[in-house]
């Protein structure tokens, strides 16, 4: 094929096509991002006319308004605390678990090791109206008992909820790094006359920190991004709210109020922590995934 | 074994508080989604009733409610087979040819998957907006409009909403095909190469069968989670409107909860689980193949 002059001319073009092709991709996922983040300095006047027009100044008001009177600050503080207080939670209680269910044999280990598995599977849409249910049920019982509710509309709460649903699969993921260790580790670390605790903390868990690093990515990313269970637990009108909910009702508030800079200011807001994460640590992003695999 | 009594007493203490918290926050629920089906339960009446099957029968002479599984359907097989496949051949074309700027288009085209479902159902609906949207005035360029396109309005939002997803999901299973093609040796190609096989021959027989174990695991998993997508696109991009045009099973269940029928709502929810199980399970059975290895 090489020397065919035909041969060749038809590589050409079949690579101009693959450009073509991967750049036509490229550019219906950047310039829609790019766009909003234009349209978030622009001024409200400069929505009626041609969409693709580039702002005449840089608007900063849309931030402020979108920061001060949108509550999105205090919505971002509430995302913060949320996702921080998830992440923290969630390793607290999977990496014990992962450990000890990957590499000790006790009675009801294969039985939970199977749950574990089978939570995989339980979405956690199809189980937010149960968990709504049972936790207004709680606050009804409460207030009949101690005279205050606080299951509903509290941010902890919420907190609890994401990391008890992200521990199916992060527990899959932890334990399928820490089943690879040989067990010399730990033997050796007993024959110095480390107990089981100091083990796990000293010798496991630093060996295991790039899949923690995995672990940290995408669950804040989830974390970050989740909107059903927050809008469920968190529906009282004057409560805290996360940023992809009040994102949401001030997407729906502007539908009547056209104040179309205020909510792409919003977006941007929403959508720039996770870009600037992404940009810092895309290699071990895309890295991660093949070594988890599948998200849930 | 003074030794045997620390070890059970660490182990409980390391499987305990997760054992708690997901028996609490998914098998309860979980079991809960089935009890509450077969009871009458609303927000208003304190008292739940036991109706034995008398939700479903209602449920399966409920319009509304058979809409949204055929949304549902039409959604999981449309945009399993359109992502699938752009997924495949880019991931293909990125791993296979000699191409300049090959971590450039990955590092992009993962973007979608990062952002928030509101984010996205916020920038397209600045791209489906009828007055000065974007599609709108690029389609204006080429062609004079006297009435502007309603992108969601009943004709079309049913494929606003599949665009809308395809576009999220695409990079995530690029990303993840591009890991495994790289794995398979190169000595094959060249080989395929040299008894003839042009680009199309090596990617049916070579790439593809050598893959198919990944392929396998992600479709199964990629059908379960279109449900849940499905559900977060359409409660933010439409709430399942015009006129439940856009409804999908998860969303309907989600508005009789907001409705206070809870037991109503729970039955849909029971439909749901068992159709993904026996959707999954159908799935495994139709592409258990032979294994290959390299």
């Amino acid at each position: 094929m090489k020397n065919d002059k035909k041969g060749i001319d038809t590589e050409r073009l079949y690579h101009v096509f693959i450009y073509v092709v991967l750049i036509a991709l490229a550019v219906t996922i950047i310039v829609p991002v790019a766009w909003v983040f234009m349209a978030s300095i622009k001024e409200n006047s400069e929505f009626y006319g041609n969409p693709w027009a580039l702002p005449k100044g840089v608007y900063w008001q849309n931030f402020v308004d979108a920061w001060n009177s949108a509550k999105m600050g205090e919505y971002m503080l509430n995302s913060v605390i949320v996702t921080a207080v998830a992440l923290a939670l969630l390793l607290l209680i999977a990496l014990p678990a992962a450990y000890a269910l990957s590499r000790f044999k006790f009675r009801g280990s294969k039985f939970l090791n199977l749950a574990f598995m089978a939570g995989l599977f339980i979405n956690v849409n199809y189980i937010v109206v149960p968990i709504f249910l049972m936790l207004r049920d709680g606050d009804t019982w409460l207030k009949n008992m101690v005279g205050r509710s606080f299951l509903l509309n509290n941010l902890f709460v919420l907190a609890v909820v994401y990391a008890a649903t992200a521990l199916p699969f992060t527990i899959y993921l932890l334990a399928g790094y820490f089943s690879t260790l040989p067990h010399d580790y730990e033997e050796a670390s007993y024959i110095d006359g480390a107990g089981y605790q100091l083990t796990m903390w000293k010798i496991i868990f630093p060996m295991a920190k790039p899949s923690i690093i995995t672990i940290i990515l995408f669950n804040f990313l989830s974390f970050w991004n989740e909107y059903i269970i927050s809008m469920t637990l968190m529906s009282s009108a004057k409560g805290a709210k996360t940023l992809p909910v009040g994102l949401l009702n001030l997407m729906q508030a502007q539908q009547s109020a056209a104040q179309y800079g205020i909510m792409y200011a919003g977006l941007v807001l929403v959508m720039l922590p996770t870009l600037i994460l992404y940009i810092c640590v895309q290699s071990k992003l895309t890295q991660g995934m093949t070594m988890g695999g599948l998200k849930g | 074994m003074k030794n045997s009594k620390r070890r059970t007493g660490f182990l409980f203490a390391c499987v305990a508080p997760a054992v708690v918290l997901f028996f609490i926050f998914m098998i309860l629920p979980t079991l809960n989604v089935f009890r509450i089906s077969l009871f009458e339960k609303g927000a208003y009446s304190p008292e739940e009733r036991f109706v034995g099957m008398q939700n479903f029968k209602v449920l399966f002479s409920d319009a509304n409610f058979i809409r949204s599984m055929q949304n549902m359907i039409l959604l999981i097989i449309v945009v399993t087979i359109i992502t699938f496949a752009f997924a495949l051949i880019f991931a293909a074309i990125l791993t296979r040819e000699n191409i300049k700027g090959q971590n450039f288009f990955r590092v992009i085209f993962y973007i979608p998957n990062i952002l928030s479902v509101v984010v996205i159902s916020g920038i397209f609906s600045a791209i489906y907006k009828p007055e000065n949207g974007m599609l709108n005035s690029i389609i204006e360029m080429f062609h004079k409009m006297t009435d502007p396109v309603l992108w969601k309005g009943e004709k079309l939002v049913m494929i606003s909403i599949i665009i809308a997803m395809v576009w999220q999901a695409i990079g995530y299973y690029m990303v993840m095909y591009m890991a495994s093609m790289s794995s398979v040796p190169e000595s094959m190609y060249e080989s395929s190469a040299l008894d003839g096989a042009g680009r199309l021959q090596q990617f049916f027989q070579i790439t593809i069968p050598l893959i198919w174990t990944n392929i396998r695991t992600t479709l199964t998993f990629f059908i379960i989670s279109t449900i849940n997508m499905a559900f977060l696109f359409v409660k933010a991009m439409t709430s399942g409107g015009p006129n439940g045009a856009s409804e999908v099973a998860l969303s309907y269940m989600y508005s009789q909860k907001d409705a206070g029928l809870y037991g109503y709502s729970m039955a849909i929810g029971v439909v749901i689980f068992l159709f993904s199980f026996l959707l999954s399970a159908l799935v495994n059975r139709v592409t258990d193949r032979e294994t290959l290895t390299y």
